[in-house]
């Protein structure tokens, strides 16, 4: 594929929307939602992976910023259905919301951690993650505490049929706003900005003396980061019709930073991977046990955490053995395919 | 101004704990450079440890130590099995590899012992003594403040009296030196997570019954507001990691008397941020030039 960058990634662009539509036809209610719940966490996964893979920050904090972008979400439809505002422009103005105040969040903690490195930016983000769910309990008056909050959402239009699933509708509204995040974060990552992510990750000195200011571009890549993620968070929200700390707790973003290590970090297409994996692997994993009959206790113990466990080993198993995750090895694979032996490599004693 | 006396006194013990947890973290940053994630999730596994043998053999005690003495092997585990394989070129690698840990070991934890709030018994009664009409501190806070002291005084004895404290520093300061001259720098880095861990299931151990309960997350935000103590003190320094503590341990019992406990979390988050961003050093840094 050749031609400038933005008509390639509307071309994959059209193309997706082309197999997607058919596809959410072709998928039984609770598939088309997994599918959807991909496209949820894919936002987030490919906003961290240009944050830890393109510019080298480590954040334990995308849940938060999840977190931030459901509520946000929730609150904006609960304000809209208690108004008695009904109308297609609904939602995207909710998601609108929420990228503002994923943003704000995240130029917040960007700034920060622009002035952090290694394991003191993992401790801030860590701590983000930690603290932000539990303020959710703070004001409880207006986050629901525990419980967390419900999120009316429209049914689908009348015109698309009485019989239309309402998964499949969520399907739609996931890849309605999953696609225009992945256009946006293919076009940055193969810009000038792109480029200056990488060069601050490679050597902060080397892109100092081009001339890069390396906070402004730590702190852009920050933002840019959060604002896929609450658009992910705004996904799951709609998704669920609820929000809740629970659903936002360290455990996801752990396993968001899971998803994109394991996906591979250095490219984008690694988030897609990662995204899967946080699906498809707790559906593994459940089928599995459901050959085993276990007691009732202990398969109910297993359901939820199972599966972290796997992510637990995976994650550790991968940086140990495959630093380029699933994509890396891909790569890896594909070039070895493609190339001849080449005389100049082979080893001579 | 008794209530203020009070609040001074709660923090200070529940400072101490932070105090342990933080030095638990300097330990492990001055031998392997790496600042161990993994350590709050470590110290939850090892009260269940005490949790299990304490209910088997109906004493406190033998599960207090069954916990120390899984503390010390879990710790020596991880290094072995896990740390000493990871590509640390890369900083990210041990940070990475230390969250897969966590997210190992509170599945686990939640698969054999269910993910609710179990209640955790205290060996010593928690209410406080009152001295001259003002409630002081309670026969468990004491108990905490005087195994913490033991710890500390005994971590300090070993690293400036004995040969193995002497090695340790030696194999932590300049590994290759330190090889050539016949220390077993790998046993002295295996030595030093075990300690570290041990004393990790101590802190654990202590703050567990003082909070809700036995949970696979109890130590969460124990680990953030340790972590916060050790960044307080320096990263590298043990009695920074100590001062730290007891001062972020002061800071929460002062917010959460005055400005109530539900904002406590928010304040350890504040209170990290402004240490970060005003002296990232910690408050016990020297004047360095940055490295390149």
């Amino acid at each position: 594929m050749k031609g400038p960058t933005l008509a390639r990634h509307l071309g994959a662009g059209a193309v997706a929307v082309a197999l997607l539509v058919p596809v959410s036809f072709a998928l039984e209610p609770f598939r088309a939602f997994q599918l959807a719940t991909v496209a949820a966490y894919l936002c987030a996964t490919a906003g961290l992976t240009v944050l830890t893979g393109l510019n080298g920050q480590l954040s334990l904090g995308h849940g938060a910023l999840m977190a931030v972008g459901a509520y946000t979400v929730a609150l904006s439809q609960t304000a809209f259905a208690d108004a008695g505002v009904t109308g297609g422009w609904v939602l995207p103005v909710s998601f609108g919301a929420a990228v503002g105040a994923t943003v704000a969040v995240g130029a917040l903690v960007g700034v920060a951690a622009a002035r952090l490195r290694g394991p003191y930016l993992a401790g801030v983000t860590l701590a983000v993650a930690v603290v932000v769910p539990a303020l959710t309990v703070t004001f409880d008056g207006v986050l629901g505490g525990e419980q967390g909050l419900s999120v009316p959402v429209d049914p689908p239009p009348a015109g698309l049929g009485a019989s239309f699933p309402y998964e499949r509708w969520q399907l739609w509204i996931a890849g309605a706003a999953t696609l225009p995040v992945l256009l946006l974060l293919g076009n940055l990552v193969r810009s000038r900005y792109g480029r200056t992510f990488r060069a601050v990750r490679d050597d902060e000195v080397a892109a100092r003396l081009a001339g890069i200011d390396v906070a402004r571009t730590q702190v852009l890549a920050f933002v840019v980061s959060a604002a896929g993620a609450g658009v992910g968070g705004g996904l799951l929200a709609v998704l669920a019709q609820s929000v809740s700390p629970g659903a936002f707790s360290l455990t996801l973003s752990l396993s968001l930073v899971m998803a994109v290590v394991v996906g591979g970090l250095g490219r984008l297409a690694g988030a897609g991977w990662g995204a899967v994996l946080l699906v498809a692997l707790p559906d593994l994993t459940h089928s599995v046990t459901g050959l085993v009959s276990f007691p009732p206790a202990l398969a109910q113990r297993m359901a939820g955490n199972l599966p972290l466990a796997v992510f637990g080993v995976t994650l550790v198993v991968v940086v140990v053995a495959a630093p380029g995750g699933i994509q890396g090895l891909l790569s890896r694979s594909g070039r070895a395919l493609r190339s001849r032996p080449d005389p100049s490599t082979t080893h001579h004693p | 101004m008794d209530r203020f006396v009070f609040l001074t006194l709660d923090g200070l013990s529940r400072g101490a704990v932070y105090a342990a947890f933080a030095l638990a973290l300097v330990l492990i940053w001055r031998a392997a450079r790496i600042v161990n994630f993994a350590q709050g999730a470590m110290a939850v596994a090892t009260a269940y440890v005490a949790h299990s043998v304490a209910a088997a053999t109906g004493s406190y005690w033998w599960g207090f130590l069954a916990a120390l003495v899984a503390g010390l092997l879990l710790g020596a585990l991880v290094d072995v099995a896990v740390m000493r394989l990871v590509d640390s070129t890369s900083p990210l690698n041990p940070v990475i590899v230390a969250l897969g840990l966590v997210l190992l070991i509170q599945a686990v934890l939640g698969m054999v012992y269910g993910n609710e709030y179990r209640p955790a018994e205290a060996p010593f009664s928690r209410a406080a003594l009152t001295l001259g009409g003002v409630g002081v501190l309670s026969p468990y806070d004491l108990f905490v403040l005087a195994a913490v002291g033991a710890v500390v005084v005994a971590l300090a004895w070993m690293f400036a009296r004995t040969g193995t404290g002497l090695r340790m520093r030696a194999a932590a300061f300049a590994p290759a030196v330190a090889r050539l001259l016949g220390v077993d720098v790998g046993g002295m880095l295996t030595l030093g997570w075990a300690l570290a861990s041990g004393v990790g299931a101590l802190a654990g151990l202590l703050v567990i019954p003082t909070e809700l309960g036995l949970h696979p997350h109890a130590m969460d935000l124990v680990f953030v507001s340790a972590f916060t103590a050790a960044v307080v003190g320096g990263l590298d320094s043990p009695p920074g990691a100590v001062v730290g503590g007891l001062a972020v341990g002061l800071v929460l019992s002062y917010v959460s008397g005055y400005a109530g406990s539900d904002l406590a979390p928010l304040a350890v988050l504040v209170l990290l941020l402004a240490v970060l961003l005003i002296r990232p050093g910690g408050l016990f840094a020297q004047v360095t030039a940055r490295r390149v």
